[in-house]
C-alpha cells in the first residue's frame, strides 16, 4: 500500500531536511537580516548618534536602579491611589447627593403623584434604581482617576520596566517575567489579563499566569477597597493625612496581592505545573511623552465609562433581586433575612458576616455590586432600627459608616477582612468565561476558580482567629 | 561549529554595563534560538549591556537600537567578543 | 458620530507636496466603526510590537482599540471598517510580532491571518526608530505576498532623535511603497489611504524584494517541496511558506499537513487553547 499523499510529501521534506542540515533557519535568518542591515544602512542617516535615547538610559537608570528601582514602583503605585482617593472624596460625595438625595427624592415624590402602587415604586427605586445609583457614584469618581493616571504610566512606557524589575522574582516562582504584565491588565479587568497572557509563550507559564491573575484587583474591586480603607483605615488617622492612611491600605492589599500571585506561582511550578523555564525577552520601549489630554480623553470614554455600563447592566437586576429578597416574607422574616441569618455564623468565623458573604454570592456575575449589594441589605435588613434612628437613604460616607457599625455589627475586623475578601475569592462570571475559553479545560477553570476562594477563607479566617485571640476586637 | 572561542572571547553575561561586544555564536537552542535571531541577535550584530534590573537578573541590551531584556540563562549561551572600538548609541 | 472626515493636512512630512495633488485633495475618509458589511476590500494592519498599529487601526475606523507603549498590548484581532473614494474596506488589527515563526498564542493571531487569511492589502507598520529590526518582519511579509504597503510610523521620534529616513530609497529598495506617517497626528495618514487604495485597485503594482536565500542546496529544496505542496494542496496560498517551516522541522505545520488542515489555520479566529498535559 502507497502512503497518502501528505505522508509522501512529509517524507520527501525530511529527506530534504537531513541534507540540508539542522541550522536552516539560523541561515534564512541571517540572510534576511544581512539584507534589513544593508538596506538599513542605505536609507537611514542618524545626524547625531551620540545623542540619541541618552535621556532615556538616564531615566533608565533611575527607574531600574538597585537602590530606587523598587521604593520608585511603591511610590508610583501610592501616588496613583492618593490621588484618586483624594481626588474622588468629593465628587463622590456630590454625587451621592444628587443621585441618592435629590434624584431619588423626586422619584419618590413623582412616583407617589401618579398614584404607583407601593410594590412598584418599591422595586423600582428602592431596588433597581438605588442600586444603580450605588454603583456610580461608588465607582465613577474612582475609577475616573485610577484609569487615565494608570493610561498615562502605561503611555509613558513605565510598565514594562515594572517587569523588568519584578523579572527576577517571578523567576524565583517559576514563572515567566511577562506575567506581570498580565498582572497588571488584571487591575484594569481580570478578564483582559487573562487575555493578555497570550504573550507568554510557553503553556505552562501561561497557565500560571491565567490562575493567578485574579490576585490582581480589578475595577469592580478597587471601589470596595477603597471605601473601606478610606471609612474604616483612613477614618484613624489624623484628618490631614486620612487619604495618605487610606491610599496606603489599598496599596498594601495590592502589595499582598503580587505576593499571593508570586508564592502561587511557586507553589503550582512546583507541583502540578512543573517544567523548565521558558525563554523571556522583554523589549524595553522607548519612553513616550503620552499625550495628556487625548489620554484623559480616551480612557475617561473608553474604559472609565464602558466599565461602569457594565456596572450598572449588573446593578439594575441585582437591585431587583435584593429589593424582592428582602421584601418577600417567607414566615416571620424575608427571604434575604433568612439566608443572612443562615450564613452569620460561617460569616462570624471568617471575621466577616452574613450580609457580606450572602453580596458575594450575589455578585458572582460582577464584583462591582458587592458595595450596593451589602449597604441595600444592611439598611433593609434593619429598616425598623433606622427609621427609629431617622437615618434617610441619602447616605454619604459618615453615615454610611454609621449604618455599618451601629446597624451591622461592623468593626475594624470586619472592614479589614473584606478587604482581604475582596482580594481573594472567586474571580467574576466572566473571567470564569474567559478563563475557559483560553483553556479549553475545565479543570484548570475549576483550579482558577477555586483556589483563590479557598485561600480566601483561610486567610480571613486566620486573620480572625489572631484578632480575637490577641483581643484585638 | 568552531572548536574554540578566539582570543577575547566570553559570553554575553559577562559584559559590564555599558561595555559594547560582537555576536560570535548562540549556544541557545530550539524555539530560543529562533527567538533571539528573530530579535536581531544573529551572528556579528553588535550589543551593548545598558541597564541591570535591581535585583541582579535579566540585564538590557541594546541592539539594532533596540532594548532586549535577557535573564542570565539566556545570555550566558550567547558568545561575544569584546568590542572596545564600537559604542553603539 | 463617527462619520468625522480627515482631511489632508499640511504636513511637514517630505511627501506634504503630494497634499495639493487632486487625488489626494478630494480623498475623502468616512470611519465606519465597527460596520465591516460589504467591504470591497480586507486590509491586514501588521508589524512589530508596539509600533503604532492600533493607533493607525483607531485613526481609520473611528473605533478605540486599547494602545499602549508596550510590546504585547494587543492580543486578538480587531476588525473595523472605513470608506474611501468609494470603496469600502475593512480594517483588521493584528497583533504585533517579530517573525512570523512566532511562537507565542498572540503572535500565531497575526501570523495565520497574514498567511492565510489573504487579505487584499498588508499595511506593515514599521517603527523609524528601529527600522532595521522592523525589516527583519518586512523581508520576510514581502516573501509571502506582494500587495504591500510599508508605513514608516514614529516619523516624530525619528526626528527627535535626529534620525532621517530615506523613504524613496527604501521603496525603490523593497519594491513597495513606503509611506512615512505620525499616526497619533494623522499625518501622512491621507497619502496612505491614497497608497492603500492603489494597491488594492491595481493601480500600483508591487514589486517586492526577495531575500536571496544565498545558498543553491535550499533554494533547490524549497523549490522541489513547493512543487511537491502544491500538487497535494492546489489552493493553499502559501506554499512557499509552509516549504520553507517543513524543512525547518516545524512539528505544527506537519502535523497541519498530516491532516490536511493546513489551509484552514486561516479561518479560526480563536487561538488554539492551551494544550498541556499536566502531570
Ligand atoms: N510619538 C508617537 N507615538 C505614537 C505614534 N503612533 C503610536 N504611538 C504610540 O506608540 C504606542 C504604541 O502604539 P499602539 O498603537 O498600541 O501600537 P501597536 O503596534 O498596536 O502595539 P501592539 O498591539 O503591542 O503590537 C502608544 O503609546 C501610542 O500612543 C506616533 O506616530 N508618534
Ligand atoms: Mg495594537
Amino acid at each position: 500500500m502507497t502512503p497518502a499523499p501528505q505522508e509522501q510529501l512529509l517524507n520527501a521534506a525530511a529527506a530534504l531536511r537531513r541534507d540540508l542540515g539542522p541550522d536552516l533557519h539560523d541561515r534564512v535568518s541571517e540572510a534576511i537580516y544581512t539584507e534589513a542591515t544593508q538596506i538599513a544602512n542605505r536609507t537611514i542617516s542618524t545626524d547625531s548618534r551620540q545623542a540619541a535615547f541618552r535621556l532615556d538610559r538616564t531615566v533608565d537608570q533611575l527607574v531600574t536602579s538597585r537602590l530606587w528601582g523598587f521604593p520608585l514602583m511603591l511610590l508610583l503605585l501610592m501616588a496613583v491611589f492618593w490621588a484618586t482617593i483624594a481626588g474622588a472624596n468629593v465628587p463622590s460625595r456630590m454625587l451621592a447627593d444628587l443621585l441618592l438625595g435629590t434624584v431619588y427624592n423626586a422619584l419618590h415624590a413623582g412616583a407617589a403623584a401618579i398614584g404607583t402602587p407601593v410594590w412598584l415604586s418599591g422595586l423600582l427605586i428602592d431596588g433597581v434604581y438605588l442600586a444603580t445609583a450605588w454603583v456610580v457614584s461608588v465607582m465613577l469618581p474612582p475609577m475616573a482617576i485610577f484609569f487615565p493616571l494608570f493610561t498615562l504610566l502605561e503611555d509613558l512606557g513605565y510598565l514594562p520596566r515594572v517587569a523588568f524589575n519584578l523579572d527576577r522574582l517571578f523567576k524565583g516562582a517559576g514563572a515567566h517575567g511577562k506575567q506581570s504584565l498580565s498582572m497588571m491588565m488584571g487591575w484594569g479587568c481580570n478578564a483582559a489579563g487573562v487575555v493578555a497572557t497570550r504573550i507568554i509563550d510557553s503553556p505552562r507559564e501561561r497557565l500560571i499566569a491565567i490562575i493567578t491573575n485574579n490576585f490582581s484587583i480589578c475595577n469592580g474591586r478597587w471601589p470596595t477597597l477603597i471605601l473601606m480603607g478610606t471609612l474604616f483605615i483612613g477614618a484613624t488617622a489624623p484628618p490631614a493625612l486620612a487619604s495618605f492612611v487610606a491610599a496606603a491600605s489599598v496599596v498594601t492589599v495590592a502589595v499582598i496581592g503580587i505576593f499571593t500571585t508570586l508564592l502561587v506561582s511557586a507553589l503550582l511550578s512546583r507541583t502540578v505545573l512543573t517544567g523548565e523555564a521558558s525563554t523571556f525577552s522583554l523589549e524595553l520601549p522607548p519612553y513616550r511623552p503620552p499625550q495628556v489630554l487625548r489620554t484623559l480623553y480616551t480612557s475617561l470614554i473608553g474604559r472609565t465609562l464602558i466599565v461602569l455600563w457594565r456596572a450598572i447592566t449588573m446593578a439594575a437586576p441585582a437591585g431587583a433581586v435584593i429589593w424582592l429578597s428582602s421584601n418577600i416574607m417567607i414566615g416571620d422574616a424575608s427571604i434575604a433575612a433568612h439566608l443572612v441569618n443562615a450564613l452569620n455564623p460561617f460569616g462570624w468565623w471568617l471575621g466577616l458576616n452574613g450580609v457580606i458573604l450572602l453580596a458575594y454570592l450575589v455578585a458572582i456575575p460582577a464584583n462591582e455590586i458587592i458595595i450596593p449589594t451589602i449597604l441595600m441589605l444592611t439598611l433593609t435588613l434593619n429598616r425598623s432600627q433606622l427609621a427609629q434612628a431617622g437615618v434617610m437613604l441619602e447616605l454619604d460616607n459618615n453615615l454610611v459608616y454609621q449604618t455599618l457599625t451601629q446597624f451591622g455589627g461592623w468593626t475594624m475586623l470586619t472592614a479589614v477582612n473584606l478587604m482581604l475578601f475582596s482580594l481573594l475569592h472567586n474571580p467574576c462570571g466572566t473571567t470564569i468565561l474567559t478563563i475557559w475559553n483560553e483553556t479549553k479545560s475545565a479543570k484548570w477553570t475549576a483550579v482558577s476558580t477555586l483556589l483563590p476562594l479557598l485561600l480566601g477563607i483561610i486567610v480571613t479566617f486566620v486573620t480572625a482567629a489572631v484578632a480575637r485571640l490577641v483581643g484585638w476586637v | 561549529m568552531n572548536t574554540s572561542p578566539p582570543i577575547g572571547a566570553t559570553t554575553l553575561d559577562q559584559l559590564s554595563l555599558g561595555a559594547t561586544g560582537r555576536v560570535l555564536a548562540l549556544g541557545n537552542q530550539g524555539a530560543e534560538r529562533r527567538r533571539l535571531f528573530d530579535l536581531g541577535i544573529t551572528p556579528g550584530t553588535l550589543i551593548q549591556s545598558e541597564v541591570r534590573s535591581p535585583l541582579g537578573d535579566p540585564v538590557a541590551y541594546r541592539v539594532r537600537n533596540t532594548l532586549i531584556a535577557l535573564r542570565r540563562e539566556q545570555s550566558q549561551m550567547i558568545m561575544i567578543t569584546l568590542d572596545l572600538e564600537e559604542t553603539i548609541v | 458620530m463617527s462619520d468625522e472626515l480627515v482631511t489632508p493636512q499640511a504636513s511637514s512630512l517630505p511627501h506634504a507636496a503630494c497634499n495639493t495633488c487632486p487625488a489626494y485633495t478630494n480623498a475623502q475618509l468616512r470611519k465606519l466603526g465597527l460596520d465591516v458589511s460589504g467591504w470591497d476590500y480586507t486590509v491586514a494592519l501588521a508589524g512589530n510590537p508596539n509600533t503604532g498599529k492600533s493607533t493607525v487601526f483607531n485613526a481609520l475606523t473611528g473605533l478605540r482599540q486599547h494602545t499602549g507603549n508596550w510590546a504585547g498590548k494587543t492580543v486578538t484581532r480587531a476588525e473595523g471598517g472605513f470608506r474611501f473614494q468609494g470603496k469600502r474596506y475593512k480594517l483588521v488589527d493584528l497583533p504585533g510580532t517579530y517573525s512570523l515563526l512566532s511562537t507565542s498564542a498572540d503572535e500565531e493571531v497575526a501570523r495565520d491571518f497574514l498567511l492565510f487569511g489573504q487579505p487584499h492589502v498588508t499595511v506593515i507598520v514599521a517603527d523609524a526608530t528601529r527600522l532595521e529590526r522592523n525589516l527583519n518582519l518586512v523581508l520576510q511579509i514581502l516573501a509571502i505576498t506582494d500587495s504591500v504597503v510599508v508605513a514608516v510610523n514614529l516619523i516624530d521620534e525619528a526626528r527627535r532623535h535626529g534620525i532621517m529616513i530615506d523613504e524613496r530609497g527604501l521603496a525603490r529598495d523593497l519594491g513597495v511603497p513606503v509611506v512615512p506617517i505620525v499616526a497619533r497626528r494623522g499625518e501622512g495618514l491621507p497619502e496612505l489611504l491614497s497608497t492603500i487604495a492603489q494597491v488594492a485597485s491595481g493601480a500600483i503594482r508591487p514589486r517586492p524584494r526577495h531575500v536571496p536565500l544565498r545558498d543553491a542546496a535550499l533554494e533547490r529544496a524549497v523549490k522541489q517541496l513547493v512543487a511537491q505542496i502544491e500538487a497535494v494542496f492546489p489552493n493553499l496560498p502559501q506554499a512557499y511558506w509552509v516549504a520553507l517551516r517543513l524543512l525547518d522541522g516545524d512539528a505544527s505545520i506537519a502535523q497541519a499537513v498530516r491532516e490536511g488542515t493546513i489551509g484552514d489555520l486561516t479561518r479560526g479566529q480563536a487561538v488554539a487553547p492551551i494544550a498541556l498535559e499536566a502531570a
